[in-house]
């Protein structure tokens, strides 16, 4: 009985760590852009398919790792400098279809470069299942957990330390006030893209073995990372944090507990019933509108 | 009443429509017009909620899909007469968008898209879940339109009916934005917050303009079941919500010909990129993200600015 709740928590963890990172970038192309960027499943899908491809060529996995996160970061940055920024000024619903064209893009792009097959990515190390506690659990779901971990610091870093992780949150602030302490806005946009993407596409890596990928995954875990950042509070960290492991963890319960075949509903529940009592989610700020 | 410049542009649709079965060559044409037509017709009425409310649905495919599925349902499982089935399909359609409404209209921007988006996301899992009713992933069949004995037998006699469709769904928006609540919508627009104080209820303006699109689509859905025969669940899905947000953006937002441009545009263009074979989403996504960078507002707003520049 309980043995079971820890088999489905170790799944809803594995699963939200993922949506975390996917629900991070999100955060921060928002932050530095007011844009929701619709193709960030897309990075994602990069990351896992570069990766496959790479290995089945015979690079070894750690080269084939750097390669594929350093593609999906030039795509991200391409995406900024040719599509959002140009558009300048265009309203919230132009540039989300904007974004949606980009993923659309991406994805043909994705099946003429490679392919429209499932592809299985080996796991990195093993696929023995380790015994904890009557429930167990896969060599690549600690991968996952781990690598999340470090990246979440890694960030924390980023912020606390680095300029341009400074420059990043003020700009996330106020825009037009760290345009005037003459803080590039632009160009903390465009690291922001490359950031996110480079985020989306380790979380692409590191699912890959255990979910399959395709070219055409992008869409739902896009989604799906969208509703962890609204259900965290869109546009604060801790929040995509916290949003994606609880989005994991209902889902996990939910398709154990409740019906599997609904699993994909559950997340777009929580979030309606969340959205209904808290309009801002979770952590999100808190506050009227300014006229 | 309608604008003066409203009746003009109405009637050149009306011309449009009379006089476009001259140039069609085929049986694949009608179907494409019809199709277009019905795309039309329910971004006519998302174009209010979105150009003229300022609020954004990525979930108005689910409220097609449920016109679609109450015809093919009703009709096909419990004998009903197929208006009977569209109405109550559109009636059904139209309490739950009012019940949903209220709560999710509350919400602002990027919030109200994620909860419209999952609301459509819902609707599309349960209809494919639920095989035993609605056949599940492989769609069901939808017996034919019949109307008091009489029933359009073939592509030319459907074209006629989506097309008188069109035009009483566009003749209904425009008398609707000329109205008092057209004014409401775009005080709302502006800014919600403004508009409250001078004494706008912007609460019961955003949900009537929400149940009308929804139910328009769900109109929409019924006769597009009738006409095909058959319905699967990706007419309900995201992908398919999205189409609609992007044909209404793609025309011109607050521009009701400009949604049924977009609409035409946008079902037209993919029967050609077809053509292309393996590059259609490439091309498909590229034209999309071109278009609206360098034409934010749209295409019929962004040309009829460069017509005016050009006379002045």
């Amino acid at each position: 009985m309980l043995s079971q709740a820890l088999q489905f928590l170790f799944t809803g963890v594995t699963v939200g760590a993922i949506y975390a990172l996917v629900a991070l970038g999100f955060t921060l192309i928002y932050n530095s852009s007011h844009v929701i960027n619709f193709a960030q499943g897309e990075f994602v899908m990069i990351g896992g398919m570069a990766t496959v491809f790479l290995v089945g060529a015979g690079v070894p996995m750690p080269l084939a790792v750097a390669a594929a996160v350093a593609l999906s970061t030039l795509v991200g940055m391409a995406l900024e400098k040719f599509a959002i920024e140009p558009a300048g000024r265009a309203s919230v619903v132009s540039l989300i279809i904007i974004t949606i064209g980009a993923s659309i893009f991406l994805r043909g792009l994705a099946q003429l470069v490679w392919d429209k097959k499932l592809h299985a990515m080996p796991p990195f190390t093993g696929d023995a299942p380790i015994a904890v506690a009557g429930a167990t659990i896969l060599p690549q779901s600690l991968w996952v957990l781990g690598a999340t971990v470090l990246l979440v610091l890694a960030l924390r870093w980023f912020f606390a330390r680095t300029l341009l992780g400074k420059a990043m949150l003020a700009v996330a602030n106020n825009r037009d006030a760290a345009q005037l302490v003459g803080i590039g806005v632009r160009r903390v946009q465009l690291a922001s893209f490359a950031l996110s993407a480079a985020l989306g596409a380790a979380a692409g890596i590191l699912i890959a073995p255990i979910t399959l990928t395709a070219y055409d995954i992008g869409t739902m875990i896009g989604l799906k990372g969208f509703a962890a950042a609204i259900l965290g509070g869109l546009g604060s960290g801790p929040g995509a944090i916290v949003g994606g492991l609880a989005l994991g963890i209902a889902e996990a319960m939910g398709a154990g507990y409740l019906s599997s075949a609904y699993k994909d509903a559950i997340a777009f529940v929580v979030i309606l019933l969340v959205l209904f009592f808290l309009p801002r989610g979770i952590l999100g700020a808190r506050g009227g509108e300014r006229v | 009443m309608a604008a003066r410049r409203d009746l003009v542009g109405l009637a050149c649709l009306a011309a449009v429509v009379a006089v476009l079965p001259l140039l069609l060559p085929n049986r694949y044409f009608y179907d494409v017009a019809i199709l277009a037509g019905i795309n039309a017709i329910v971004c006519v009425g998302l174009n209010l909620l979105i150009g003229y409310a300022g609020q954004i649905s990525l979930g108005h495919a689910g409220f097609f899909g449920l016109g679609a599925y109450a015809s093919a349902i009703l009709t096909g499982r419990y004998g009903w007469p197929a208006w009977g089935a569209l109405v109550a399909g559109a009636a059904f359609v139209g309490v739950l968008a009012a019940a949903i409404g209220r709560p999710i209209l509350r919400l602002k921007g990027h919030y109200l898209a994620m909860a419209t988006l999952g609301m459509g996301i819902i609707i599309s899992i349960v209809i494919t879940t639920e095989d035993r009713i609605t056949g599940g992933p492989d769609g069901m069949a939808v017996v034919p339109f019949h109307l008091f004995g009489w029933a359009p037998r073939n592509e030319e006699a459907w074209y006629w009916v989506v097309g008188a469709g069109l035009l009483a769904s566009v003749a209904l928006v425009l008398n609707l934005i000329a109205s008092p609540i057209g004014r409401a919508l775009r005080a709302i627009h502006g800014s919600e917050v403004a508009a409250e104080v001078m004494g706008v209820d912007a609460a019961r303006y955003k949900l009537l303009v929400f149940v009308v699109s929804a139910v328009m689509a769900a109109v929409a859905g019924s006769i597009a079941a009738h006409y095909g025969g058959f319905i699967t669940p990706a007419k309900v899905g995201f992908l398919h919500s999205i189409e609609l947000v992007t044909m209404v953006i793609f025309g011109g937002m607050a521009s009701t010909f400009g949604a049924v441009v977009g609409a035409v545009v946008l079902t037209v263009l993919p029967q050609f990129l077809t053509l292309l074979k393996d590059y259609e989403l490439l091309v498909f996504g590229a034209l999309l993200m071109g278009t609206i960078v360098f034409m934010p507002r749209g295409l019929v707003p962004s040309i009829a600015a460069l017509v005016r520049r050009g006379r002045a």
